[in-house]
């Protein structure tokens, strides 16, 4: 690992990974008796007793590989100079690791790797971060005898002949580059990307002095071979070969701050490094509990969004959403905005305006956007946007467990035996974890993939599942219950965790249930279209195949029956005795960064903070001993609800914060209508994004690299976020937010994140220990985090469900009401890509385009075919909500009848199309299922030439007043 | 929120609890209507009930008497 900042002893490379042996060994280094636990390299153990040995092709982010001989030591008793990193220490071995020998093969060594390497360290853009250069020092190399005749690194020799061996750079990312005459062949990229990352794109061509890194088979570049830029490769580079272009232009950066990714739920932690307040890189902090040093395109690379000039850095306003926006300063904004939300209530109730806070936001300027709902504006019309995710996990997990939260950490993966994924596609939504279950795959644990769509996880370079049920969508709980049908009528089920930890009886009354021939895969094969063969195997490894764990994500929440899979899902984890310990349990992918601390933090209509109904009286008490004033007992507005009570008149003002309900909520005719009948829409955001085309005021946002703060991730891990550079709009969010509330007379007088999450941890038992000084020496806690669990919860229901006894949830499948017939013959569902992030507001300004500049529909060759559709060609896709227009891409990715498509863009607007139907207990929109036709294109939908004409005159700003 | 709407919404919470072991399936379809939908809502609802509550399904109907009495 390159560190120029001089690696404090957290932070230095340790040569080889940590043992996870208990049994601990004794030996002696340079005369100091080091213990480490057993299987640990002599080159970790030396590292630990704070002796570096000389190394090369050792990172402690992959395992030994022996091949550049710079490591050697001498161990008494042994012949010759064993490599330090291949190793093993033994009890009672004694290591030199400095010697007259040892010293003169080093020299030798290191003598060789320069003969081949440029000398032009000063100008090089690895110059004071190489660790090549750190170990010229180390072994005090002063001159090389051997004259550089056959060498990779001048384009021509000297009488200006080409150099055969020579490679140009390749610069065809746009993050980092290649840079072939740098590289000395250590292989630590090639094992990075097979290791950590586990896509294998990478490998050494050729042998001996032809040996050369190689990105894909022969005529790729690092852009056309499978490399999903996930940076591991350069983390891993001990030169400039594989640099990051940001250094390359900027310089090496003169500090960092460790701080949390504002995208994905699995919440990896990065140092943010700078000069001044100039973002260098971002670079994954190997400490980070979620992500163990890893990262992806999107958190290492796609950061530039922040300096983007789209970016809205003054409050405007305007009277009507026809007028071009009026730059105002803060106060004016912020007045004005006031003004108008109590003139509306003063006018059409209390309850006429509300807000939506966002899972993009920090937990404590969620909190504080529903306290200032719930206090100030006096009623409880707050939602997330987790009610489009993630909201029947919350109503599923309650119901089944007691808590809304997934039951494990990331680490547990590391000890699973079978895993069900479903309903999620992890190595593009949340590639970091997608990369910690592969590597465990590549352990030997078994996988079955419940998803419409061949995703990648279902195959892969050293990946394939056992088993792929490829589902019709819409019938996860059909599918989830033939599983358990299999379970309980074969007799695998776990008895004993049943009758110990869940009620008997209830079980006894579900397996009646779910033993009906009904639910048998034979029966349900007409619905599912799953080979019921395939399903019985299935559910025989998951309940026979030891530990058994079970992801998923929103391809099982936004249904008309989301609710109810969730609580499917949580059945089988029950039935098979897999909760409460490590490499098991249920575990919701969460989409968005702060989906799990958004719900959390009492975001819901329904819900205080830490899951409390409104009307529990002695819940309100808690809050409103702090908040003062009364809160009202009933429940507010879901985001549909509020859309659709605009649309009756009754709800007239809305605040929203770092959501983008006109791109993201489905039927955007109805969120057009929604939103357009209102007469004051605040938007708060980074950008004007759809939403804004129909605002009236825009509250500029500050990036997660601004504010402090923390997110809550998707195994409960809060993690802090730190303010790195100043606010380019001049105030962190949770700032403005307080701006706002008390220009309606709320009287805050915060003066720093810490002291809400003070507040929080005094009203909600299951935050009581967490506060800022904690975070600061621990890193992250997992909730619960209390008297009880001072330590926090990495797993949670270890003794006994929260809720007491686990309940057993009768499952009985109910088709959609959204239907092929002869008009819409096709079903639709809907996913992201790795490279895009939801509605691609921030990826879509960053250099993330180059691998998905626009949404394209998968169509299966068959229904292409019977369509006239080529690959490539433009075609109108239609359902009774709308239609538009995208490119098509011809693939069997998805099975016939099925089309597939993504949501980044708003040039193509897949929620145009999507319903309004929605889950049956919490409204969670069914954005996966949506009967369509799809045929060949004329252009443009009129849909879409209206909406764009309207955003563009909807985004004029006046100039600035002179 | 149009009529249709509302009562597709109440239909398919009194579809699940159809199939659930609750003595009481109406009182629980109740619970959960009042639980999660806001007033106004359940002002809706109300009205609609008052012109014949047209399709409702038996249970949702019986639910919503309940939860708007």
């Amino acid at each position: 690992m390159k560190d120029f900042i001089i690696p404090t002893s957290k932070d230095m490379d340790m040569g080889t990974p940590a043992s996870k042996s208990t049994e601990m060994v004794t030996l002696t280094i340079d005369g100091f008796d080091v213990t480490v636990p057993e299987g640990t390299s002599v080159m970790r153990a030396s590292a630990e007793a704070g002796i570096q040995v000389p190394k090369l092709c050792a990172t402690d982010s992959v395992e030994a590989f022996g091949s550049c001989r710079l490591c050697v030591v001498e161990i008494e008793g042994r012949r010759g100079t064993p490599a330090s990193c291949t190793t093993p220490v033994t009890s009672g071995m004694v290591v030199k690791t400095q010697s007259s020998k040892v010293k003169k093969i080093r020299k030798g060594v290191m003598e060789l790797y320069i003969s081949d390497h440029p000398l032009d360290c000063l100008t090089c853009s690895a110059n004071g971060d190489c660790e090549l250069q750190d170990m010229a020092g180390m072994v005090g190399l002063r001159d090389v005898r051997y004259e550089a005749v056959a060498n990779h690194f001048e384009a021509r020799d000297t009488s200006g002949e080409a150099n055969a061996q020579f490679i140009p750079k390749d610069d065809s990312n746009p993050y980092f580059t290649y840079d072939p005459a740098k590289c000395i062949v250590c292989s630590r990229c090639v094992r990075a990307c097979e290791e950590v990352q586990g896509t294998f794109a990478l490998t050494i061509e050729g042998m001996g002095f032809n040996s050369r890194v190689s990105a894909g088979a022969g005529g790729d570049d690092f852009l056309s071979s499978d490399c999903v830029s996930c940076g591991a490769c350069v983390q891993a580079c001990p030169t400039a070969t594989l640099q990051e272009k940001s250094v390359i232009e900027m310089g090496t950066p003169e500090r960092s701050v460790i701080t949390t990714c504002a995208y994905c739920g699995v919440g990896c932690s990065f140092k943010a490094e700078l000069n001044g307040d100039d973002l260098v890189r971002m670079v994954p902090y190997k400490h980070g509990e979620a992500n163990r040093g890893h990262s992806c395109v999107k958190g290492r690379f796609a950061w530039g969004y922040a300096n983007h000039s789209d970016r809205i850095l003054n409050p405007m306003i305007r009277d009507k959403i026809t007028d071009p926006w009026k730059e105002v300063s803060w106060d004016e904004a912020i007045s004005y905005t006031a003004k108008r939300l109590r003139d509306l209530q003063a006018k059409h109730g209390v309850k006429s305006i509300g807000g939506i806070t966002s899972s993009r936001c920090t937990n404590e300027e969620t909190y504080l956007v529903q306290k200032m709902i719930r206090s100030t504006f006096g009623n409880n019309n707050t939602d997330t946007c987790a009610r489009v995710c993630h909201s029947p996990t919350g109503y599923g997990l309650k119901t089944t467990f007691g808590t809304s939260a997934g039951t494990q950490n990331f680490d547990s993966v590391e000890e699973t035996d079978v895993v069900i994924i479903i309903g999620a596609n992890p190595t593009d939504g949340h590639p970091v974890f997608a990369s910690r279950l592969k590597k465990r795959l590549r352990q030997g644990a078994k996988l079955i993939v419940i998803d419409p769509r061949r995703t990648d996880i279902v195959k892969s370079a050293h990946i394939e599942a056992q088993h792929h049920l490829p589902l019709l969508p819409g019938t996860n709980v059909a599918v989830m219950s033939s599983i358990a049908h299999v379970i309980v009528t074969e007799g695998l089920m776990d008895e004993e965790f049943i009758r110990t930890r869940c009620d008997w009886d209830e079980f006894a009354h579900y397996a009646e249930f779910i033993s009906d021939p009904r639910h048998a895969p034979e029966a349900t094969a007409m619905l599912t279209g799953v080979d019921p063969q395939e399903l019985r195997a299935a559910a025989k490894l998951f309940a026979t195949g030891g530990n058994g764990s079970i992801y998923y994500g929103l391809g099982v929440t936004e249904h008309s029956q989301g609710s109810t899979t969730v609580m499917a899902i949580a059945n089988l984890a029950m039935m098979t005795g897999n909760l409460g310990k490590n490499g098991v349990g249920v575990n919701p992918l969460r989409g968005q960064n702060n989906v799990q601390g958004a719900c959390d933090m009492g975001s819901f209509p329904h819900e205080l903070p830490g899951y409390r109904h409104v009307s529990d009286d002695a819940t309100r008490e808690v809050f409103e001993a702090i908040w003062g004033g009364k809160i009202d007992p009933e429940p507010g507005l879901r985001i549909p609800n509020m859309l659709d009570a605009a649309v009756d008149g009754t709800f007239k003002g809305l605040y929203c914060q770092g959501e983008d309900i006109l791109q993201s909520d489905p039927d955007t005719k109805h969120v057009q209508a929604g939103l357009a009948a209102m007469e004051c829409v605040i938007v708060h955001d980074l950008f004007l994004n759809e939403t804004a085309n129909y605002a009236h005021v825009f509250l500029p946002g500050s990036t997660f690299l601004e504010k402090d703060g923390t997110f809550t991730n998707a195994e409960r891990r809060i993690n802090r976020v730190r303010k790195v550079m100043a606010p380019k709009n001049g105030y962190a969010d949770w700032e403005i937010t307080m701006m706002l509330a008390n220009a309606m007379d709320a009287g805050w007088t915060y003066t720093h994140p810490s002291q809400i999450m003070d507040e929080i941890a005094a009203t909600t038992p299951g935050f009581a220990n967490v506060n800022y000084e904690m975070l600061e020496t621990r890193g992250s806690v997992q909730w619960p985090c209390n008297d009880d669990k001072p330590d926090g919860s990495p797993i949670m229901h270890v003794d006994g469900f929260a809720r007491g006894k686990g309940q057993f949830i009768i499952t009985e499948y109910v088709a959609t009401d959204e239907k092929t017939g002869p008009r819409f013959p096709l079903l639709l569902t809907t996913g992201r890509t790795l490279s895009q992030y939801n509605v691609g507001a921030q990826t879509r300004r960053t250099e993330n385009v180059v691998w998905h500049e626009e949404d394209v529909l998968e169509i299966h060759p068959h229904d292409a075919e019977v369509r006239g559709v080529r690959d490539g060609q433009y075609v109108r896709l239609a359902s009774r909500a709308g239609e538009t227009q995208l490119r098509a891409k011809i693939t069997d990715r998805v099975s016939t009848g099925v089309v597939y498509t993504t949501f980044h863009h708003p040039d193509t607007q897949a929620n145009v199309i999507t319903t309004d139907y929605s889950d049956w207990a919490t409204n969670c929109p069914e954005y996966k299922v949506t009967a369509v036709q799809v045929a060949l294109s004329n252009g443009p939908s009129e849909w879409q030439e209206d909406y764009n004409a309207q955003a563009a005159q909807s985004r004029r700003i006046l100039p600035a007043a002179e | 929120m149009s009529p249709e709407k509302m009562t597709r919404m109440a239909n398919q919470i009194a579809t699940f609890f159809e199939s659930q072991p609750d003595a009481d399936k109406a009182g629980s379809v109740a619970a959960h209507l009042k639980e999660f939908w806001e007033p106004r809502m359940l002002e809706k609802l109300a009205a609609h009930l008052k012109t014949g509550g047209e399709g409702l399904s038996p249970l949702a109907l019986e639910a919503s008497k309940r939860v708007t009495a």
